[in-house]
Formats: C-alpha cells, sequence, structure tokens
C-alpha cells in the first residue's frame, strides 16, 4: 500500500482518503437504507455524522467496510473501490480500516490482550494467530497503545470484567493496531455515561491527529458532535441533508435533519455546557 | 359489558377505567380455545383406557420383581468379579474413545450446521447428517453394526460415535446460531480469514458449551454402553446381561450399582468442570 501516489503533491492534509459514489442500499425488504450519498474524506479529518435512528448512519459505515453489500454506488478508500474487490482483496482492505462498535464488541471471554491483537489479525498466518505467537513488533504495539489509552495493567484481564468506559479504550486500540487509515465508528458512546463519553470522544479524536487518520463518527449526542468534530454530515432516510461545519447546524437544519422540535434549547445546552467544561 | 379482548385504536380512557382488564388469551376464539382443551382431555382419558393390563400376570411377575429388588439388598460383587471388572474397563474405553471421535467428527460438523456461518449446501448437507444420526435409535444402530462387525465392543464403539455425531453437531450448532454476532462482526471487520474469524470470535463464545456438552454426553455414552451389551455390543452391559440371563439377581444388582456410583462420578465432576470454565 502506498498512500502517496497521486500525480501532484498534496499538502499532508489535503490527501483524499475516503471517497463515496452515488453509494446506495436498498435492503431485500425493500428498505432504502441509503440513496446515493456521496462525500469525500481527506486525511485527518473526523466527521461526524448525525441523524435519527434508522437514517442509515450504521448502514453507511457498514457499507464502507462491506460488512453490508452496498447495492450500487462506489466506496473508494486511498484510489481502491472497496465495491469491486473480491473476499481476498476485501480482506486486505478490511485491515487498513479499523472499527469501534456501539457495545464495545470486544470478544468477552478473550484476554484485553487478546482482543487487542486480533486487530493484527489479517497480518499474521493462521497458525500464528492460533497458537497466540503474535510477532514481537505487533506485542510492542499492543502494549504501547494500550498504555497510551491507560489500561497497561489491564492486558491480561479478561474482558468481560472491564467497566465499559474501559472496554471501549480497548475497542479503540483494536482498531488503531490495524494501522488504519480510516476509522468507522459506531456510536461509541451510546452505552457510556456523560463524562466517560466525553473522554472517549476526546480520546478518539486525539488519536486521529496523532495519526492523520480520517474518520466518520456515527453520533446521536449533537452537543457531544459539535464539541469535537470538524465537520458535520447529516443524514435523513438515507439522504444526507447537511454537511458543513458543525457551527452551521442551526435549528432550522436540525429540524430538516429530525424533525420538528425546539433546537433551540439544544444549541444553547451545547454553549452552556462548553462553559462549564472550561470552567472544570 | 365484557369487551372483546383486544384494545381497538379508538379506545377511550373513561370506557376503560372502572372495566376488568385480563391478559389476553393465547387463542383468541374461545370455542377453538374450549374445544382443544376438552379434546385433550378426552383423548387422554381414552388413551389411558386403552392400555391392556394382564391383573394376573403382573401379580406373578411381582415375585421375579421382588427377587430383583432383594439381590439389591445383598448385591454380590465378588462371585463374578473378574466379569465385572472386564466388562467395566471395556466399557470405560469405548466411553471415553467415542466420545472422544464423536467430539471431533462434530465439530465441523456442527460449524457447517450453524445457518449464520455456513453456505446453504454445506448447511444441508451437515443437516442431513445430524438428522440421520439423531433419527436413528442406539439400539436400532447398535444391531445393524453388530449384525456387520459381530459381537464386541468395536460395534459398540462404532454406535456411540455415531449417536454423538447427532447430538453434539446439533446442539453445537444451535449455540453458534445464538452467539453474540457483533462480538464476530468486530473479528471479522479486522481482515480476518475465516480460520481466524472462527477461532477469535466464534470459539470462546462457545467454548463453555461444548466442553460442557461434551462431559454431559460422556455421561450419556457410558450409560448407553450398558444398554449396547444387551444387544451384543460389549461392555458392561454384556456383563449385565449374563447376569439377567443366569437369573443371578444379586450379581446384576451389583452391576448397576457400580454404573449408577460412576454415573453419579461424572455428575459430580462435570460441575466441577462447567463452574471452571465459564
Amino acid at each position: 500500500m502506498e498512500p502517496n501516489t497521486h500525480p501532484f503533491i498534496l499538502p499532508q492534509r489535503e490527501i483524499l482518503m475516503l471517497k463515496l459514489e452515488k453509494l446506495t442500499k436498498v435492503y431485500p425488504t425493500g428498505d432504502k437504507a441509503l440513496t446515493d450519498v456521496t462525500l469525500e474524506i481527506p486525511s485527518g479529518q473526523v466527521v461526524a455524522l448525525i441523524g435519527p435512528s434508522g437514517a442509515g448512519k450504521s448502514t453507511l459505515i457498514r457499507c464502507i467496510n462491506r460488512l453490508v453489500s452496498p447495492t450500487s454506488g462506489k466506496a473508494i478508500l486511498d484510489g481502491t473501490d472497496l465495491t469491486a474487490l473480491g473476499a481476498g482483496g476485501l480482506r486486505r482492505e478490511r485491515r487498513r480500516m479499523g472499527m469501534i462498535f456501539q457495545e464495545y464488541a470486544l470478544v468477552e471471554r478473550l484476554t484485553v490482550m487478546e482482543n487487542v491483537l486480533s486487530g493484527r489479525l489479517g497480518y499474521v498466518g493462521f497458525w500464528r494467530s492460533y497458537f497466540r505467537k503474535f510477532p514481537q513488533k505487533d506485542v510492542d504495539e499492543a502494549f504501547r497503545l494500550l498504555d497510551r489509552v491507560g489500561l497497561l495493567a489491564m492486558a491480561d484481564k479478561r474482558a468481560d470484567e472491564l467497566s465499559g468506559g474501559q472496554r471501549q479504550r480497548v475497542g479503540i486500540a483494536r482498531a488503531l493496531i490495524q494501522d488504519p487509515a480510516l476509522l468507522l465508528v459506531d456510536e461509541p458512546t451510546a452505552s457510556l455515561d456523560p463524562k466517560t463519553s466525553r473522554q472517549i470522544m476526546r480520546l478518539i479524536c486525539e488519536l486521529c491527529q496523532e495519526r492523520d487518520l480520517a474518520a466518520i463518527i456515527n453520533i446521536h449526542d449533537v452537543a457531544l458532535a459539535q464539541m469535537f468534530v470538524q465537520r458535520v454530515i447529516g443524514l435523513r432516510f438515507g439522504v444526507v441533508q447537511f454537511d458543513g461545519p458543525p457551527e452551521g447546524l442551526t435549528p432550522e437544519v436540525l429540524t430538516t435533519i429530525y424533525g420538528e422540535e425546539d433546537w433551540k434549547e439544544t444549541i444553547q445546552k451545547v454553549d452552556e455546557e462548553d462553559l462549564q467544561d472550561d470552567a472544570s | 359489558m365484557s369487551r372483546s379482548s383486544t384494545l381497538h385504536a379508538d379506545a377511550r380512557l373513561e370506557d376503560l377505567v372502572g372495566s376488568k382488564w385480563q391478559k389476553p388469551p393465547f387463542i383468541t376464539s374461545s370455542l377453538l380455545r374450549w374445544s382443544l382443551t376438552i379434546g385433550a382431555l378426552v383423548y387422554f382419558v381414552v388413551a389411558i383406557s386403552s392400555l391392556d393390563v394382564n391383573w394376573s400376570r403382573v401379580s406373578e411377575g411381582l415375585d421375579r420383581g421382588l427377587q430383583f429388588f432383594l439381590g439389591f439388598v445383598n448385591p454380590d460383587f465378588t462371585s463374578r468379579a473378574v466379569d465385572i471388572k472386564e466388562g467395566l474397563i471395556e466399557s470405560v474405553e469405548m466411553t471415553i474413545a467415542s466420545t472422544v471421535v464423536g467430539i471431533f467428527i462434530s465439530i465441523p460438523i456442527g460449524l457447517g450446521a450453524a445457518r449464520n456461518i455456513a453456505p446453504l449446501p454445506v448447511y444441508l448437507v451437515c443437516r442431513s447428517i445430524v438428522a440421520v444420526s439423531r433419527a436413528l435409535n442406539e439400539i436400532i444402530v447398535a444391531i445393524l453394526l453388530v449384525a456387520i462387525f459381530g459381537f464386541g465392543p468395536l460395534a459398540g464403539f462404532l454406535t456411540l460415535s455415531f449417536a454423538t455425531i447427532g447430538f453434539l453437531a446439533k446442539l453445537l450448532a444451535e449455540e453458534i446460531e445464538d452467539m453474540d454476532k457483533v462480538q464476530a462482526e468486530a473479528v471479522r471487520a479486522t481482515g480476518s480469514r475465516w480460520t481466524q474469524w472462527i477461532n477469535y470470535g466464534v470459539q470462546p463464545q462457545i467454548m463453555p458449551r461444548l466442553i460442557g456438552l461434551s462431559i454431559y454426553r460422556l455421561d450419556i455414552n457410558f450409560r448407553e454402553s450398558a444398554v449396547l451389551g444387551l444387544v451384543g455390543a460389549g461392555g458392561i452391559g454384556a456383563t449385565l446381561n449374563t447376569a439377567f440371563d443366569r437369573y443371578e439377581f444379586d450379581t446384576a444388582a451389583a452391576i448397576l450399582l457400580i454404573i449408577i456410583i460412576v454415573v453419579m462420578m461424572l455428575e459430580y465432576l462435570s460441575g466441577i468442570i462447567r463452574a471452571k470454565v465459564q
């Protein structure tokens, strides 16, 4: 994989990492989950994907790493059309897309370390992974990442012994050890308390900056999204309704995304929370 | 006035307050509900009364039954000790060998019989194997295999292996179908191979159940080995059969007591192991 194969040199921040072209998903039931979603995300940009339940947020990120197969359209990661890949090619490209899940999705009966190292499965052979004999550099990187997310002491604990916030940190380490170019993050804070939610969002966004990762974060909490991301995309009924900076989320815009509601309160609350956060 | 069992969309609070409430019945039509209930009762009575009991034969047999129970009061472990020992060793060998072979064969079949991980053709083949194995009772398989391989523990071993496959593969497949999809999905999203996906995403989830079921099957296979001897498939059952044929009820009682003790020990052991692997 050579990320920099463009004919002319672009500044580091401007490399086009992900491009969706008219991505459409129609479920066998006839439900149109996504309709002609077109967007571009450069490396290093963190995008929040907001919208009501059932708007297609989860389907969108699953169509990118093809846990769900899109019906039509293209998803291009760093020049490779993901929708056209066969089984082997898909496995290779999935290594470059780290995914973080709503309910953490750690394998509960494996240890923290095994969960983190499972992020390297795409890079090692079956028997190596079967006997848990990962290359030393993978093991070192796993320790480094666990240290970075503050869980080094937990390495040999079983995943089901951890609290929600700790589990999500393991989930983040598992995604990052893949050495991804893109992070797909599905409701990372939906099962967490407000304080932990902020810590997790902050951690994800910091790591994206450190590693110059593009990221799509599905999120219900509009206020939380506005605090951390540079760009917001609003989805309703599988159609992009809004794409712009978080300041652009006016009550009118939120109404087009979510429907009629008194949005002034929400937006004011964000400002107050920000002040409180700074004060604390 | 009694209202119909389900609420209408235009239900008004004033009409409902003060009215009786009860859980809507499972079968809405009261005619159907009552005819099914009465029909079932009538059938039960008719079925019981159709059993023909020959009371004079029963009174004769009671004496033989008493003899048998008296054997338990004074079981004879010693006079056939060598036969009992040989039979028991043969049974244990048969049990362990058939359980191990059965487990090894049922794991791939169980994976194939789980609809959420196997493609349809594989699924159908594996489900068919499971269905055949489960449809044929051990005794019938044993009679067939004794006819092919002759008397002795080989027929018993093959019978129990065959029965283990149906039992374990089916329950394993059901466990896989009930697994947490998201954990497995997360492993797949890392770009793992299918084999790695099974090893990391699926295996940890089903391991406690696989171990529990395997020990349970070990227990079943030992009990079955006692029955299979009655049709000539070797083991402690053959010794038991000989004892019955000679009307040596005290020896038979000793054998049955040994079987009970072994099964209880296995039960105790499986409790310990299952607690460990949770």
